[in-house]
């Protein structure tokens, strides 16, 4: 474990090292390319409006996580649990992928306006159907021999669901939620390039049209951090309760 | 009291027969072992008596000896110990239970994990159980479904041979009274267990001669090492 950090901690620093020597050798200005002085001087410099807007990234990114996970979830059981739903509803999702969730931002915005709404949607939208086709995949993949089982025993198809599939089907979530632990702050950002007045996604745009290139990055690193954070919770989250 | 089990016609698999008309009869409390070459429908026909069987179609029938149908009366047990590695083995043998939503009976439950030996790792989750811990929750399981009729389908051949023949008596002693059907790939086993032998192949279904000696025979039995050699002789004649 601690040998796991040293090695990240060495690895960083050769990063921004290397950062470091390029904008140094390079003489890149610095509205192209600031060096990781600058950006980290910038980070506390702006330290109170970077948070500020980091706040309301996080909020639209746990919402849309949450409501993903959940809805992605009844979906999966739904699904799992009906042929007819099956036949139905699989082709409208097979079709659904074919749109890039990016396209749709505009809508959303138009249709949700500019506050939470329309981010939360596309970071819900964003990661339904990976949490959702994860989960499917593993309800449907039930091993035979337990399906056999339940039914010599007597058990109705709610219960042989509850007391079986579910919980054999709880890693397939699992896998699911880490991958959407990494696409929802995409949506969530995306939805704020579109139409926002608050945000890590507003605060890079216009920190990026006003040339404060400084500013952008430290944006985006905190982005990051975030991003690896919650995917870190969620994984260890999911090792200890779904795997 | 256990019924007796009739089960007569022929079996097959998308028109290709696998066995033409048989009458195969499983005495009521006693043991019946099933044995034939790979692929002749032993386990199809275990799955068609415990209505499993969804892709073979059966031209016969199932009868039983009190006329009343078996839903609700089979205990199944199979070669993979069906063990939900999330649930502790109590929880395992009390899985009957909770899948027809009645009360759970601990007591009983303990009872029977007390039978098979495994009192002391009824809270332990099962996929830390060895693998002859886990084929006795499941034979604990099975005996808590209080099955008249038992099908086994292969259940101790994926355990080394001292705990096969540990695991064959004490099955024979737990499951004494009920209709077993056992399908088996292993003379030496089926010759120990069966009250009955009965070989299935392309051509029909015949039983075994077996010793006098009642089963479980002693592994060292002398008539049961010969009947066992004689059975293998004539497994291996088949086609």
């Amino acid at each position: 474990m601690i040998r796991a950090w040293r090695q990240a901690a060495v690895s960083t620093l050769v990063a921004l090292l290397l950062w470091q020597a390029l904008v140094t050798f390079t003489g890149l200005p610095r509205f192209i390319l600031p060096g990781p002085g600058l950006v980290a001087q910038t980070l506390w410099e702006s330290r109170i409006l970077i948070a500020e807007n980091a706040v309301i990234t996080i909020i639209e990114i746990l919402v849309g996580l949450g409501l993903g996970a959940l809805l992605g979830g009844i979906t999966a059981i739904g699904l799992a649990a009906s042929p007819f739903a099956r036949n139905l509803i699989r082709p409208m999702m097979v079709f659904s992928q074919a749109i890039p969730v990016f396209a749709l931002a505009p809508i959303l915005t138009l249709w949700l306006g500019y506050g939470l709404a329309s981010k939360i949607a596309m970071a819900l939208l964003i990661i339904y159907f990976p949490v959702t086709s994860a989960f499917f995949d593993a309800l449907m993949r039930c091993p035979r021999g337990w399906l056999d089982l339940a039914q010599v025993m007597g058990a109705s198809p709610r219960r042989i669901m509850w007391h079986i599939r579910v919980p054999a089907a709880l890693p397939g979530f699992a896998s699911g939620l880490r991958l959407a632990a990494v696409y929802a702050p995409i949506g969530a950002i995306i939805g704020e390039w579109v139409g926002a007045s608050k945000g890590l996604g507003y605060l890079m745009l216009l920190a990026n049209g006003r040339a404060k290139t400084d500013l952008m990055f430290a944006a985006l690193i905190v982005l990051a951090i975030f991003t690896l954070i919650l995917h870190t919770c969620v994984d260890r989250a999911c090792r200890k309760w779904l795997d | 009291m256990a019924p007796a089990l009739a089960f007569a016609g022929s079996v097959s698999m998308q028109d290709q027969t696998l066995f033409p008309p048989v009458n195969i009869h499983v005495p009521a409390g006693r043991w019946t072992c099933l044995l034939g070459a790979s692929g002749v429908g032993k386990t199809t026909l275990l799955r068609l008596i415990a209505g499993l069987e969804a892709t073979a179609s059966h031209d016969g029938t199932i009868t039983t000896s009190d006329a009343l149908p078996l839903t609700g009366r089979v205990a199944l047990m199979a070669q993979s110990d069906l063990l939900m590695p999330w649930l502790s083995a109590i929880d395992n043998v009390l899985l009957g239970a909770r899948l027809r939503g009645e009360r759970a009976d601990r007591a009983r439950a303990r009872e029977v994990l007390a039978l098979v030996g495994l009192s002391a790792h009824e809270d332990k989750r099962s996929d830390t159980l060895s693998g002859g811990q886990r084929q006795r929750v499941a034979l604990a399981r099975t005996l808590m479904e209080d099955g008249a009729v038992v099908l086994l389908d292969e259940p101790f051949s994926a355990l080394d041979a001292r705990t096969r023949a540990e695991m064959q008596s004490l099955a024979a002693r737990l499951l004494a009274g009920r209709t077993v059907l056992m399908v088996t790939h292993d003379p030496s086993e089926a010759v120990r267990m069966g009250d009955q032998v009965l070989l299935l192949t392309a051509e029909g279904c015949s039983a075994i001669d077996l010793p006098d000696s009642p089963p479980p025979r002693a592994v060292d039995d002398e008539g049961a090492l010969k009947a066992q050699g004689a059975l293998l002789s004539r497994l291996m004649a088949l086609t």
